[in-house]
C-alpha cells in the first residue's frame, strides 16, 4: 500500500517484516530513525519474538549480531560514518565467520573535520570487508533491497549492507510501497543456519588458520562474491515478479544503448544525473547514466558490457581515495581494461555539498567537449584553497586546514601567523 | 563465611530454582593439596569431590591442547567450564576473547572444545555473549545459558567497554577473567592488571623506577560490583573447590555474573611451571589478592587467609620480581608491596 513516509521509516518497517530476531544498534546521525523505529515496534510487541539490544559503541552493536547471527537468530544492525569505521574490526569478523548479518549503512561523511552530512566515505572505506554492498537510488528501493538482502545474505553465509544516502534518502517523506507481511514471508523463508553454537551439536567457530590455509579461506570468500554475481540479479528478477517492481540488481542503465558519453554513479544522485540528461538528451546530446547497484562484488562483466560502445565515460563519485583520486573509477577501469575511451573521474558531494542539475550540466557539458580533467572536484571554492595552498607554498608548517579556513574566515579568533 | 542473605541474591534477577548451595560448602572443606597429588581430592565423599573427579565431567576443555607446562589459564578455564556445564547440565555456549586460551585451544584444523565455542575478536567477547543471550531469548531457549570468557588484557583493558555494558545491560552472561597480570599471548606486555614493580616486555626494570609504576591499573572485580550485578567473585586456581563453587553459585542465578580467577603464567612470570598452584596460593595467603564473593554490589563472604606469608614468599620465586632481590635490590619496593597487601587484609577483612 502506497503511503506518505520517511525513508527511516519504510526501511524499519521492511526490516521488520523481514522478521529479525534481534535488533542491536548504537545512536549515529543519519541512521537513528530507522533504530527507533524498530525499537518502537519491539516495545509495542509487534515483532515478538525479537530482542532489541541497546550498547555502548558500534563495535559492540555488531559485535552482539555476531554472537546473536552465529545462535542462528537473523540479526540486524544500522550505522554510518564514524560509527562504521568503529566497527572495522567486526566487520572483517562476521564475513569471515560467514554470517548474514543485514546492516543498513546511512552513508555519511568521515571526519575529521567532522561532518555528519550526506557522502559515500563510510562504505567506500569498508568495500574490501568482505560485505556485499547493495546501493539504493530512491526510499522505495533502500526498503526493498533489504528483504531482498536477508534473503542473499542466508542463501550465501554473508553478511549485506544496504547503502542508503545519509539525509538525502533516510530523512525523506516519500511515497513508498510497503510490502504486507504474507509476500515479504513468501519471499524469505526462516533462516536455517548452516552452522550453530548448539550444546547438542557442539562447534567450534572461530579458530585459528595459519599459513596452511589461510589463502584458501580467503580466496573461497572472494569465489562467494562471485557467486554472488549469479545470486544477486536472481533474488531481484524474483522480488520484481512478487512485489511488481523492479528493484535492485548489479547495474542498471539510463538512455544508455547509443548513449556516446554514459555518467557512472552509485545511489541517490542518479535522480538527479537522469533528470539532467533528459534535459540534454532533449538538446540533442548522446548521453546517458549507468547505475551500479552492487559495488561489492563489483560486477566487472555487466560494466564492461555496459560501457563497451561509449566513447567517454564518466564516473561522479561520493568519495575520495585521497593520494590517488577515484575509487569507484578505479573498479570502472578495471571493467574496461583494454576498451580505449576517454574516462574522467568527478568527484562530488563530499560532506553533503548538494549536487545541483545546473552544475551537473556544466560537467556534463564539459565530458562532452573533453574539456575535463582526468581528475576533478564539482563545484570545489577554488579561492579557499588556494588561499591556503599560498599560505603552504610561503614556507609555514600548514598545520590543519580546516582551522586555517575558519581563521582566514574570521571565525576562529586565534594568531596568525 | 558470612551467612548469605537470600534477598540480596541478585535482585532484580530471579534466581534459578533447583538446588541451593549450602552455605558451609566452601569452608567445610579444607584441603591445602600441599605434598599430595590428590587431584580429584578422592579421599572426600563423593557428593564433595571436584567435577573432575567424576567419571561424567564434561571434559570441556580437552587433553592435547598447545597450553604451556604449567598454565593456570587452562586449569582454570578446565574447572570453570567443567563445573559450569555441570551446573547447566551441559547448555551451555562460551564466547571466547584472543589471547592464549584460544590460541592453544584452537589451532586449525584441531579444537579442544567440547562445547559450543565462538572466537570472534580480542575485545568483544562480552558483546557477543550478549548476542548469544539475545538469540537464546528470541528463541525461547533460556534453558542453555551462556559463558564469557579471556585474559585479563581482552577484559580489563580492550573488552572492558563491552564488559560494562553487557553488565549495565542485566545480560544474561556468566563472564569469566582469567588473569594472569599481562598480555602473554603478545609476549608478556604490561595490561592493567599487572601489579606494580612486575618486569613485562614493556615495564623492564630499566632506569629509575624498575618494573610496573605504583599508583596505576585497575580492580576490575570492585568496578564489577559497582555495576551492581547479581554476583562478582574472585578465586584461584590454588582453590579449586572454591572455584568450582563460585561458578555454581553463579549458575544458579540470572543476569550478569562476573568470576575473576587468578592464574599463574610460568612463560610470563619467570617462574617453575610446578610453582603454578603454589603461587596461586602464596598470592592468596599473603593478602595480595583478596578471595571474596559480592552479590548485588555487596561483599558477602571472604576467603579467610589461612596460614599468613609475607609477600616475599610469593614475590621471591618469580623473575618478573627478581630486581626486587638482586644486590642490592629493593627492600623498600618490597614493603610497599607488604603495605598493598595489609591494606587488603583490613579492608575485606581477610585475617
Amino acid at each position: 500500500m502506497y503511503r506518505q513516509v520517511e525513508g527511516s521509516a519504510a526501511v524499519a518497517e521492511t526490516v521488520a517484516l523481514c522478521r529479525p530476531e534481534v535488533v542491536c544498534a548504537y545512536p549515529i546521525s543519519p541512521q537513528t530513525h530507522i533504530v527507533e523505529g524498530l525499537s518502537d515496534l519491539v516495545r509495542a510487541g509487534r515483532l515478538a519474538p525479537c530482542e532489541y539490544v541497546t550498547v555502548e559503541s558500534e563495535f559492540a552493536a555488531l559485535s552482539v549480531c555476531i554472537g546473536a547471527s552465529a545462535t542462528g537468530a537473523r540479526a540486524y544492525t544500522a550505522t554510518a560514518s564514524q560509527g562504521l569505521l568503529y566497527m572495522a574490526e567486526a566487520l572483517y569478523n562476521a564475513s569471515g565467520l560467514g554470517l548474514p548479518i543485514v546492516m543498513t549503512v546511512a552513508n555519511r561523511a568521515i571526519g575529521s573535520p567532522i561532518n555528519i552530512w550526506n557522502d559515500h566515505s563510510d562504505a567506500m572505506s569498508q568495500r574490501d570487508c568482505g560485505w556485499i554492498q547493495l546501493y539504493a537510488e530512491t526510499n522505495q528501493e533502500a526498503a526493498d533491497l533489504h528483504v531482498q538482502a536477508f534473503r542473499i545474505a542466508e542463501e550465501l553465509s554473508l553478511p549485506v549492507m544496504v547503502c542508503m544516502d545519509g539525509f538525502i534518502l533516510t530523512h525523506a517523506y516519500e511515497r513508498i510501497d510497503v510490502p504486507s507481511a504474507a509476500p515479504v514471508d513468501a519471499f524469505l523463508p526462516p533462516f536455517e543456519p548452516r552452522q550453530v553454537l548448539d550444546p547438542d551439536e557442539p562447534v567450534t567457530i572461530g579458530s585459528m588458520v595459519g599459513p596452511e590455509a589461510f589463502a584458501e579461506v580467503k580466496y573461497l570468500a572472494h569465489a562467494k562474491q562471485m557467486q554472488a554475481l549469479d545470486l544477486i540479479p536472481r533474488v531481484a528478477e524474483e522480488f520484481e515478479a512478487a512485489f511488481g517492481r523492479p528493484s535492485g540488481g548489479l547495474v542498471r542503465g539510463y538512455r544508455i544503448e547509443d548513449a556516446e558519453t554514459v555518467v557512472v554513479a552509485l545511489g541517490s544522485v542518479l535522480g538527479t544525473i537522469e533528470d539532467t540528461i533528459d534535459e540534454l538528451r532533449e538538446e540533442g546530446v548522446s548521453i546517458g547514466a549507468l547505475a551500479i547497484k552492487s559495488f561489492r562484488p563489483f560486477p566487472l562483466e555487466e560494466v564492461r558490457a555496459a560501457l563497451a560502445r561509449a566513447r567517454r565515460v564518466l564516473v561522479l563519485e561520493k568519495a575520495l581515495a585521497v593520494g590517488v583520486g577515484g575509487i569507484v573509477s578505479a573498479n570502472v577501469r578495471m571493467a574496461l581494461s583494454g576498451i580505449q575511451l576517454h574516462g574522467y573521474t568527478a568527484i562530488a558531494g563530499l560532506g553533503g555539498r548538494p549536487i545541483t542539475k545546473k552544475s551537473l550540466r556544466g560537467l556534463f557539458g564539459d565530458a562532452v567537449a573533453d574539456r575535463l580533467e582526468p581528475l576533478s572536484f564539482l563545484d570545489m571554492d577554488w579561492q579557499t584553497v588556494e588561499a591556503e595552498l599560498r599560505r603552504m607554498g610561503a614556507g609555514g608548517r600548514s598545520g590543519p586546514h580546516a582551522e586555517n579556513i575558519l581563521r582566514e574566515a574570521g571565525i576562529v579568533a586565534a594568531r596568525s601567523h | 563465611m558470612a551467612q548469605r542473605d537470600d534477598s540480596r541474591s541478585g535482585a532484580p534477577y530471579p534466581p534459578v530454582t533447583g538446588k541451593r548451595r549450602t552455605a558451609s560448602a566452601t569452608q567445610r572443606v579444607k584441603l591445602y593439596q600441599v605434598g599430595t597429588h590428590v587431584a580429584g581430592n578422592r579421599l572426600l565423599e563423593p557428593e564433595e569431590r571436584t567435577v573432575q573427579a567424576r567419571m561424567d565431567r564434561s571434559n570441556s576443555l580437552t587433553s592435547g591442547h598447545r597450553a604451556c607446562q604449567g598454565c593456570g589459564e587452562a586449569l582454570g578455564a578446565r574447572y570453570a567450564l567443567d563445573a559450569a556445564m555441570r551446573a547447566t547440565g551441559g547448555k551451555l555456549i562460551a564466547a571466547n576473547a584472543t589471547g592464549c586460551l584460544e590460541v592453544f585451544s584452537t589451532p586449525f584444523p584441531e579444537s579442544s572444545w567440547q562445547l559450543p565455542w565462538i572466537h570472534s575478536l580480542f575485545g568483544n567477547a562480552p558483546a557477543v555473549a550478549s548476542g548469544v543471550a539475545a538469540a537464546l531469548r528470541a528463541k525461547g531457549r533460556e534453558d542453555v545459558r551462556v559463558v564469557g570468557q579471556g585474559g585479563d588484557g581482552g577484559t580489563v583493558d580492550i573488552g572492558f567497554g563491552c564488559l560494562s555494558g553487557m553488565f549495565e545491560r542485566g545480560d544474561d552472561v556468566l563472564y569469566v577473567c582469567y588473569d594472569n597480570e599481562a598480555y602473554m599471548n603478545t609476549g608478556v606486555q604490561r595490561s592493567g592488571a599487572t601489579p606494580p614493580a612486575a618486569r613485562t616486555a614493556n615495564t623492564k626494570p630499566i632506569g629509575e623506577h624498575p618494573g610496573n609504576a605504583f599508583g596505576q591499573g585497575k580492580d576490575v572485580p570492585r568496578i564489577a560490583m559497582a555495576h551492581g550485578i547479581p554476583y562478582v567473585a574472585t578465586a584461584t586456581v590454588a582453590e579449586l573447590h572454591d572455584l568450582e563453587a563460585k561458578v555454581e553459585r553463579a549458575m544458579e542465578l540470572r543476569g550478569p555474573r562476573y568470576l575473576h580467577v587468578f592464574v599463574p603464567c610460568p612463560l610470563g612470570w619467570g617462574a617453575d611451571s610446578a610453582d603454578t598452584v603454589k603461587l596461586a596460593r602464596t598470592v592468596k595467603e599473603s593478602g595480595l589478592f583478596p578471595v571474596f564473593e559480592a552479590e548485588a554490589g555487596e561483599v558477602t563472604a571472604v576467603s579467610k587467609i589461612r596460614r599468613q606469608v609475607p609477600v616475599e614468599e610469593y614475590l621471591r620465586p618469580q623473575r618478573r620480581y627478581a630486581h626486587l632481590f638482586g644486590d642490592p635490590g629493593h627492600p623498600e619496593i618490597v614493603e610497599r608491596l607488604q603495605a598493598m597487601a595489609d591494606a587488603n587484609i583490613e579492608r575485606y577483612g581477610l585475617l
